[in-house]
């Protein structure tokens, strides 16, 4: 039980969990709604193994990608096929797993899922109903440490997200741009604003100096990843946005639900 | 314009306490602080409150206001309905005295916890020298006006007494996150802010910059940082494989 209400250690006894009168439980419950909402369809998806790739356009969804299963049609390998195809094991499950990693230890979704899924607190002076609480002081939680190594990986992922951008502007038999590709490189350009926002990210750039006299150039980068840091959680949301939005996209096209608005060739 | 306003203001002490009804005027421009003292001034003159600046500067008047940790005196009567019911408690966190007076020697210990500024060897006081890009980072930091209102608000032990020992809160591990960043500081913080000051109790959920009166932003800039900084002592293999090859602590960059 928590101890907001108890008095042995002389606090006002007020039996109340919280006397908040605002909607303090909106919060919690739309980031509930927002991420089970996405990990469904994503999960969905990522086990689909078809509408994932275009190919008048080279278009291939960022959840197959890179595509190294035996499954996955040649073309949209740009990186080879060596993974055995398996109906449960996803065709892009060389690099999923790190993004999992790397948004499960992100500081944001951290304090998202904390507060959403285990109410600890739930909101701010709401009591938690846990009876002990360690926070990340040991396993598993203090995992949550290991951050950074899924960002040195999060942006290799997004260099390959990037050649996936490059190689969607085509069109008949040469350079061509649809919607598809600028959704495709909106998504992107979103997603390495999302990398580098990341806390561990400013820290390596040079949150971790003391004297940034000393470094004029980390100090700069370190000023400029503050700024886009700020807009974190805005990004953490935006990109789960345009990720579930370019892969809808792709399998539309995929399936043979609509056709991609041409813009050059 | 001045109306009547439903005031409940928790009366008690240690043993025992309860939420009483006011009927009291409030005037435009008023903030709660003024309304508590019409209260004590005309209705209940044993009405024990806290406060001194009545600026949002001396950090004295912190309580809840409808369950939200507030200063009294920076908190406008505008911001609320003029028909819905105002309760006032103590900070839920620490032992009352009495009514909207608690006891922070809480806060006070866990200041003294933390070691001080250890200036490099060598150099005299006197003899300091910073370029003002590495002091300004910590300036955002010295803002701090000692509300405590971060260190109540703190899931971590306001709903947990039995971590108390273990953990400094928001405004202290922010001073050690300001003294590890220190340009001049030798002392080694981060692994005593792991192993002794309870960093890892905080699980990063922001309560903390909520309620800050100042706007520091505490859980961005001082507790992710140290916690990444602890990383770079603690957690990080290279690091740790370094030191047992070269026998060495990583110097402070
Ligand atoms: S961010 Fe950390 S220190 Fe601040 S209130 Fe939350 S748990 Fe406590
Ligand atoms: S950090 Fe902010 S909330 Fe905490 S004691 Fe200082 S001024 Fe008050
Ligand atoms: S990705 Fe969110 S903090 Fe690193
Ligand atoms: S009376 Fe000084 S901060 Fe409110």
């Amino acid at each position: 039980m928590s101890t907001i209400t108890e008095t042995s250690a002389g606090r006002a006894r007020i039996s109340a969990r919280t006397l908040r009168t605002d909607r303090w439980w909106l919060p919690p419950l739309l980031t509930v709604a927002g991420l089970t909402a996405w990990v469904s369809y994503a999960t969905v998806r990522v086990f689909m193994q078809k509408w994932y790739w275009v190919p008048e356009y080279h278009y291939l969804t960022p959840f197959y990608s890179p595509c190294v299963s035996t499954g996955c049609e040649p073309e949209s390998a740009l990186f080879g096929r060596f993974l055995p195809n398996w109906g449960i094991l996803p065709f892009g499950a060389l690099t999923l797993p790190f993004l999992l990693m790397f948004r499960l230890t992100c500081y944001y979704y951290r304090k998202a899922y904390y507060r959403g899924f285990w109410a600890s607190p739930p909101a701010c002076a709401v009591a938690e109903r846990h009876k002990r609480y360690t926070g990340e002081t040991r396993w598993p939680l203090l995992g949550q440490n290991l951050h950074r190594y899924f960002f040195y990986v999060a942006v290799l992922i997004s260099v390959i997200n990037t050649i996936d951008a490059v190689d969607s502007l085509r069109g008949n038999g040469g350079f061509g741009v649809g919607l598809g590709s600028l959704i495709i490189t909106g998504n992107v350009v979103l997603l390495w604003a999302y990398t580098v926002s990341c806390h561990s990210c400013r820290s390596i750039m040079g949150g971790r100096l003391n004297h940034f006299s000393k470094h004029p150039l980390r100090y700069k980068l370190w000023t400029q990843v503050s700024k886009l840091n700020a807009k974190h959680q805005e990004l953490a949301w935006i990109t789960l946005g345009t990720l579930a939005l370019t892969d809808f996209y792709v399998m539309a096209l995929s399936a043979g639900w609509f056709s991609d608005p041409r813009i050059v060739n | 314009m001045s109306y009547t306003a439903h005031f409940r203001v928790w009366r008690g002490d240690s043993n025992k306490g309860e939420l009483v009804d006011y009927n009291v005027e409030v005037n435009e421009g008023e903030v709660v602080l003024d309304v508590i003292h019409r209260l004590q001034q005309t209705q209940t003159g044993d009405l024990a409150v806290r406060w001194n600046c009545k600026a949002g500067k001396c950090g004295s008047c912190g309580a809840e206001i409808n369950g939200r940790p507030r200063l009294m005196c920076m908190t406008r009567m505008s911001i609320f309905d003029k028909s819905e019911a105002l309760t006032v408690t103590p900070m839920r966190t620490f032992p009352v005295i009495r009514d909207l007076v608690t006891d922070v020697e809480f806060n006070y210990q866990k200041a003294r916890e933390i070691p001080a500024f250890a200036p490099p060897a060598g150099v005299a006081p006197g003899e300091y020298r910073m370029e003002q890009v590495d002091v300004e980072r910590s300036q955002e930091f010295r803002k701090c006006i000692e509300c405590y209102l971060c260190q109540n608000v703190c899931h971590v032990v306001r709903d947990h007494e039995e971590n108390k020992p273990a953990f400094a809160g928001p405004r202290f591990l922010m001073r050690i996150a300001e003294l590890d960043m220190h340009p001049l500081d030798a002392a080694d913080r981060k692994r005593a802010a792991q192993e002794e000051h309870g960093l890892g109790y905080c699980n990063i959920t922001k309560c903390c910059t909520e309620v800050c009166p100042e706007h520091i932003k505490i859980t961005d800039n001082a507790l992710i940082p140290l916690k990444e900084r602890v990383v770079d002592r603690k957690y990080d293999p290279l690091v740790w494989l370094g030191s047992k090859i070269f026998k060495r602590t990583p110097a402070n960059a």
